[in-house]
């Protein structure tokens, strides 16, 4: 039988992390693609901190995938809330129309 | 059961936690006008804040840990807490005349500044990955909020959306880099890492894995203290946000991601330096010569002081790279930190003021921030030009003011370590520097302008810049005023 060990977890969860960093750099329409991304990158975290946490036997990592959950929580909703307050001053949430400033 | 911890050493964060909490209350009870309210809330956080700094210099300065070895104090968080505070209640002090101006009255501005703050002592006194991601987070999330406090200027509300993105992707790399660290380690504890870091040293090296890690949260503290090649966000969040806003994110959240680098780098990974010290070197000397080249072309004042920052924050990884030199022996790891916070202190200081002026910068009481509005600043108000002169000079590194003494520390420290290259190329870079930072002085003293700058300026403003500039031109003559805690407290990191 093919046996799944830590490798695979810690695979799956590059290929998340990576999908999320592309998500955030190759995306060039829409805001809300970019906050899911961020959401990508943190649940791709989880999943490594929940595979170490029951390979090494070791409650820590577990204990850390809530805090990350936690905060992951607040992070989406001051997300959510900065892209409303610039959704009312721009009327657009397109990347591309991020433009006030140069850079 | 275990019982309730020594709460002792974590006195001034619970302190600072309960006065956010009922400065909400006030804010949202007190039956008053708008403005009264944000006055009053506003007073009341920076008189918090100093107690809170009286605070950390009674409870915090003993080495002690509570919450089962997560918080950790000693001189070194110590020292770093205090410049947070003090350059956080400063800051605060200085934006209340600029929020009443532009009729901006929001109680909650404060208070997000007292959480930030808070989560900035979190960072500081972090010995555990979670305890740093919690600092760190705690701190962010307010500061996005607070770059975009303005809610109805696009400028404003942009800043804080470039800000969250950016940030939100550097918390992401730093956790993926803690994930594998605690992974390939079997600890989250700084102090067990460094343990198993130096017993592994002999019997084969540290794992690809964990070098891996050990990058990405690199990469991660390398973000939040805008050092290049992650410094994207750092010219637009400080043009776009409010003055005050960038006036308080320049100083310090800088003091607190500086330190926070210095004690993962130093306390954790102090063992692995071999691994980290290129990064670091490389780090440095990119972004010391971006802050030279790139200041020189910009016209808004805000931007230039984000590249300047960005330059400042190169010449003070010198010092990083210094206490990364293994080879050269403990003293002169040591020295490096030390140099690194004396430049820190003197940077802190020079920026405060530097702000305090910009803040003062106003024409017909809109706020104006073009390099060229400055011009006939010194006929029209000769003091606000000679302390911007000051400061000005001091950035440039032209003695006897203190930002060549914090120069001059760093350099030596760097040659002391046989880091020749750096030291020369940080002279050089710092020369190019000299040309905008003069740039600024020649366009106040000789160029001329119809209509000058308005002669009124508040006087917490007057208050911090004077004193910014009283500092900055007598350091030379106490200079072991500030060079003694960082010693202090750069030896207290070394000691364990």
């Amino acid at each position: 039988m093919f046996e799944i060990g830590l490798a695979h977890y810690l695979s799956l969860a590059a290929i998340l992390f990576t999908l999320g960093v592309l998500g955030i750099f190759l995306n060039r329409k829409n805001m809300i693609v970019i906050l899911m991304s961020v959401e990508l990158i943190l649940l791709a975290v989880n999943i490594n901190l929940v595979s170490f946490s029951s390979f090494l036997g070791d409650l820590v990592g577990q204990v850390f995938s809530i805090f990350v959950l936690t905060v992951a929580a607040a992070e989406a909703a001051i997300g959510l809330a900065i892209l409303v307050v610039f959704f009312r001053n721009r009327g657009s949430i397109a990347v591309e129309d991020i433009n006030a400033m140069k850079g | 059961m275990s019982e309730l911890p020594n709460l002792t050493p974590a006195l001034p964060e619970i302190f600072m936690a309960a006065v956010a909490m009922a400065l909400l209350m006030v804010g949202v009870f007190m039956k008053a006008e708008a403005k009264t309210v944000t006055r009053t809330v506003s007073y009341l956080a920076t008189g918090a804040m100093i107690l809170a700094l009286l605070l950390v210099t009674t409870f915090s300065t003993q080495a002690g840990t509570t919450f089962n070895g997560l918080f950790i104090t000693g001189t070194f968080s110590a020292f770093a807490k205090v410049l947070i505070l003090g350059a956080s209640a400063l800051t605060l002090l200085m934006s209340r005349d600029f929020f009443d101006r532009v009729n901006v009255s929001r109680f909650e501005y404060p208070i997000l500044a007292i959480l930030a703050t808070l989560g900035m002592m979190m960072m500081v006194s972090a010995n555990d990955l979670i305890a740093l991601y919690m600092g760190l987070e705690l701190q962010s999330l307010s500061l996005y909020v607070m770059a975009s406090i303005m809610r109805n200027d696009l400028r404003s509300t942009e800043s804080g959306l470039k800000y969250f993105v950016l940030g939100a992707l550097a918390s992401g790399m730093l956790l993926y880099g803690s994930s594998l660290v605690y992974g390939f380690a079997g600890t989250t504890n700084f102090e067990v890492m460094a343990d198993i870091f130096a017993n592994q040293h002999g019997v084969h090296g540290p794992s690809t894995g964990l070098i891996f890690g050990i990058v990405f949260v690199m990469v991660g503290l390398a973000f939040k203290v805008s050092a290049v090649p992650f410094h994207m966000w750092t010219p637009d969040v400080y043009e776009g946000a409010p003055t005050p806003v960038t006036a308080f994110f320049a100083a310090a959240p800088k003091v607190a991601a500086l330190s926070l680098f210095i004690s993962v780098m130093v306390g954790a990974f102090g063992e692995l330096a071999g691994q980290w010290q290129q990064i670091i070197i490389f780090v440095s000397v990119a972004s010391m010569a971006l802050g030279a080249f790139a200041a020189v072309a910009q016209t808004n004042i805000k931007r230039l002081m984000a590249y300047s920052s960005i330059g400042n924050v190169g010449y003070m990884l010198i010092g990083l790279a210094v206490a990364g030199s293994v080879a050269s022996g403990a003293e002169t790891q040591q020295s490096g930190i030390e140099s690194m916070l004396v430049y820190l202190t003197i940077y802190v200081i020079m920026t405060l003021g530097t702000f305090g002026c910009i803040l003062a910068m106003k024409r017909n009481g809109q706020n104006v921030e073009n390099i060229s509005d400055l011009a006939g600043l010194s006929k029209s108000n000769p003091l606000m030009a000679a302390a911007l002169a000051i400061f000005m000079f001091s950035m440039a590194g032209i003695p006897p003011l203190a930002g060549f003494f914090g120069k001059l520390y760093v350099f030596l420290a760097a040659l002391e370590a046989g880091l020749v290259t750096l030291a020369v190329l940080g002279v050089l870079t710092s020369v190019v520097g000299c040309f905008y930072y003069i740039r600024l002085i020649k366009i106040m003293y000789f160029d001329d302008t119809e209509e000058a700058l308005d002669r009124k300026v508040g006087t917490e403003i007057n208050m911090v810049v004077a004193a910014a500039a009283i500092v900055i031109l007598a350091f030379f003559i106490y200079p072991s005023l500030i060079t003694d805690g960082a010693a202090a407290a750069a030896a207290s990191l070394f000691a364990g």
